[in-house]
């Protein structure tokens, strides 16, 4: 066999710690819920910890919200959306939402250190992805907010009413925005839930609205577990239930709407093919097959976590995505050359290492780099798995972190097949150099998302969703808008 | 040696490369891995002077500063090389006797690189005969673009055969002049095939000269070679790249990209006349906390 000549990445210049300061970062010792326009105590007293997975420190206390402070939360949003909200004009709804996402940047540095303290996900990304995404989001739909005719014309677009939102963990205030923004633009009043592991910046967003004067009972923000999402879910009051997370919940969601008033868009789970072939771009293939499944840990419902190589470039784009595995900086979340942070919780991490012990057993090979990990938090090595097959688990299931599944394939009918060949269909991905080949694949694959030769890209103007069982409805873009209207 | 069909060298992705870009210039390089990489910066550089305008007296300046880069400071390296036309070469061999410094000379009608073989074999010849230990070559662009490569890989060899085993041959592709990043990363491999010790972005004449996309190009081009090879070549970007910042991002991209080996003069170099004095400045702002003026610091 030809001898292999890899790369070696010791150096004796290296980068050295470049933490993100936290000195003028001021956390509460306590967040309460944001309800009717004010800063509320939960009616139990119930505070939970959240901590930071990079070092299992806690950071504060959050309000856990039982069925009575939704009650509350959602009798106050009905009450601004028949005297306030929908008696303003689109334009007005605009301003306001303007004035959010102003502030969101105003405030973007602290929103960024936040999201990566209480989530794990580098600053790299929460600076640069996350927080001016999420200002863009508002930016974009507050435009929309007074053109509903024209975005919809001769459908005579009303709103729905109460909407009743639900975000994962992954991405806080990107998640919220999502939801928010097109909610408010279409003229709804709203109920919106974080996540337990990571409340945080949705209680910094609460003080955002709060400064943006929004009328009283428009955004009502609550943090608590399950239990309290389904405290919402259930109210017989609100007209619409936006949800995203993992499938399994959403099929609860949707056993307990089922027979109701109520609209529902569900984003679900993923399990997406990053599709190489042989005439491909590789060496930006390779980032982007990095970028695919290891961005925010791989806690992305459309990581691209089953990668399908043509088999003639295939020893070539191993020993590439090997070599730069090694050069991938894993630690300090808060560090800003961190490429890889922390996994978001201990169950999370529980859940990761149960597959990569099932990828072991099924007998596939793992090649992990040789990088020393923090002693304490929750962290997974970035996890590459070959020798695998569609009939592996690995393959199958979600597995939500930094662990790809490599397969080969010969031809373009046989890549297509084993590419749909998935419960889920939220998104994948296609390399190659030819511009037919790219629209002869986007017309085949089951996905909501199809990206050519790159991965993980998001704009506020583009609808993301899922096929199958990664979920049904649009964020984002028009289709967005339309998901919290109702037409004549 | 396997025969390289150089029509189907991979393509590039152009808007991936810009990506990959942005993530090495959101890196934070502080402290002493900045000053660490400021004097790696210094000890690579060949500084130039490549001007219709060159005199004895401009060389032999040049050749002084090579090695005194600035006195008032302890424990500064020397750059790599200077990098002359070959009727300086023997002048300036002379100059840098036992210090250590290389002496470079652009060859094969520099820089359009619009002559015979006899002209650039004897241009060569020039170079090498005064003592020069590497040659910079210009590819040439016309035939490239006509769809040429066999006669474009076959002068480089010539010019590498010339040059012979002890003096390295950097070739240079011109950049600026062939367009796509698909076609820099096909000329990086006819110019490694051939026989390059260095590949090198630009004469510095054209302009844009070496950018951070194009040099990445080319470490990857490298990086595939060395993959099928085991043969390290180096990477010379010239011309454009006269602040401190920029050039460590340069070695960052090579470090991330090439790994640790490359990073050392011998087998990464900076083309660059007014990039010393930037790192100088940046040395002292380091040391003594101030910026001191541009005038504490010799101009060649």
């Amino acid at each position: 066999m030809k001898k292999q000549h890899n790369i070696d990445f010791s150096s004796d210049w290296n980068l050295g710690p470049a933490p993100e300061s936290t000195a003028n970062l001021k956390l509460k010792e306590k967040y309460d819920l944001y309800i009717n326009g004010k800063f509320v105590a939960p009616k139990s007293g119930v505070y939970f910890d959240t901590i930071n997975p990079a070092n299992e420190e806690v950071l504060c206390q959050v309000a856990r919200a039982n069925a009575e402070d939704i009650d509350f939360a959602v009798k106050s949003a009905r009450k601004a959306f028949n005297t306030s909200w929908s008696k303003l004009s689109g334009k007005e709804r605009g301003k306001y939402m303007y004035r959010i996402a102003r502030i969101i940047q105003e405030r973007a540095r602290e929103f960024a250190i936040v999201e990566s303290l209480d989530g794990g996900k580098p600053i790299r990304e929460s600076r640069d992805i996350d927080i001016p995404l999420a200002a863009a989001h508002f930016f974009y739909y507050a435009g929309w907010a007074d053109k509903l005719e024209y975005a919809f014309p001769n459908r005579k677009p009303k709103a729905l009413g109460v909407a009743g939102q639900i975000i994962p963990w992954n991405f806080p205030l990107l998640m919220a925005s999502w939801k928010i923004a097109p909610a408010l633009a279409a003229g709804n009043t709203v109920v919106i839930k974080s996540s337990k592991s990571t409340p945080l910046t949705l209680h910094l967003l609460a003080e955002v609205i709060h400064e943006a004067g929004l009328p009283a009972g428009v955004v009502n923000i609550i943090s608590g577990n399950g239990e309290t999402g389904s405290f919402i879910v259930e109210h017989p009051d609100v007209d619409k239930i936006a949800f995203t997370g993992s499938t399994e919940v959403g099929k609860i969601i949707m056993r307990s709407i089922t027979g109701t008033h109520k609209k529902a868009s569900m984003e679900l789970g993923g399990k997406a093919a990053n599709i190489i072939f042989e005439d491909a771009p590789l060496d930006q293939a390779v980032e982007g097959i990095i970028n695919g499944i290891f961005f925010n840990q791989g806690h992305v419902c459309c990581a691209g976590s089953r990668l399908y190589v043509q088999e003639s470039v295939f020893e070539k784009v191993l020993q590439k995505l090997k070599d730069r595995l090694q050069s991938l900086k894993i630690g300090d979340p808060l560090d800003k050359n961190t490429d890889i942070g922390a996994i978001n919780s201990k169950d999370q991490l529980r859940d990761i290492n149960k597959y990569i012990e099932i990828g072991l057993q099924e007998g596939a090979h793992i090649y992990q780099p040789d990088c020393k990990l923090p002693s304490k938090g929750f962290w997974c090595k970035p996890t590459l798995f070959t020798n695998v097959s569609q009939s592996n688990r690995i393959t199958q299931e979600e597995i939500f972190g930094p662990v790809l599944a490599i397969q080969t394939f010969r031809t373009i009918e046989e890549v297509i097949e084993k590419a749909n060949n998935s419960p889920y269909g939220l998104s994948a991905g296609v390399w190659t150099d030819k511009g037919s080949k790219i629209f002869n694949m986007t017309t085949k694959l089951k996905a909501g998302v199809v990206w050519a030769n790159t991965f993980n890209k998001f704009d506020p103007a583009s609808p993301f969703g899922g096929y199958k069982e990664s979920g049904f409805g649009r964020e984002g873009g028009v289709h967005g808008l339309g998901e919290y209207l109702k037409f004549d | 040696m396997k025969k390289i069909d150089f029509l189907n060298t991979p393509r590039i992705d152009q808007v991936g490369v810009d990506d990959r870009i942005a993530r090495i210039t959101a890196r934070s390089i502080k402290k002493e891995a900045k000053m660490q990489g400021l004097m790696m910066t210094l000890s690579m550089i060949d500084l130039t002077t490549l001007e219709g305008a060159d005199t004895e007296d401009k060389v032999k300046q040049l050749c002084y500063k090579a090695h005194h880069l600035h006195d008032t400071i302890e424990g500064l390296p020397t750059t790599a090389a200077v990098c002359v036309y070959p009727n300086f070469v023997k002048l300036a061999v002379n100059e840098l006797k036992g210090t250590g410094v290389k002496v470079a000379a652009v060859a094969t009608a520099f820089p359009s690189g619009q002559s015979s073989a006899e002209v650039k074999l004897l241009d060569t010849k020039l170079a090498v005969d005064s003592g020069a230990h590497e040659v910079d070559m210009v590819i040439s662009r016309g035939k490239f673009h006509s769809g040429e490569y066999n006669f474009v890989f076959d002068e480089i060899a010539m010019i590498k055969e010339a040059c012979g085993k002890e003096v390295r041959l950097k070739v240079i592709l011109e950049t600026g002049e062939i367009g796509s990043l698909d076609k820099v990363r096909q000329a990086s491999d006819i110019a490694m095939y051939a026989g390059a010790d260095f590949i090198k972005t630009s004469t510095g004449k054209i302009s844009p000269a070496a950018t951070l996309p194009v040099t990445l190009v080319m470490l990857e081009a490298i990086r595939d070679y060395y993959y099928a090879t085991g043969i390290m070549i180096g990477m010379k970007p010239a011309g454009g790249i006269s602040n401190a910042k920029l050039a460590l991002q340069y070695l960052l991209m090579v470090k991330e990209t090439l790994g640790g080996k490359w990073l050392s003069n011998q087998y990464f170099r900076f083309g660059a006349s007014s990039l010393a004095n930037d790192v100088l400045m940046q040395i002292v702002k380091q040391k003594s906390g101030i910026y001191q003026s541009q005038d504490y610091f010799s101009k060649v």
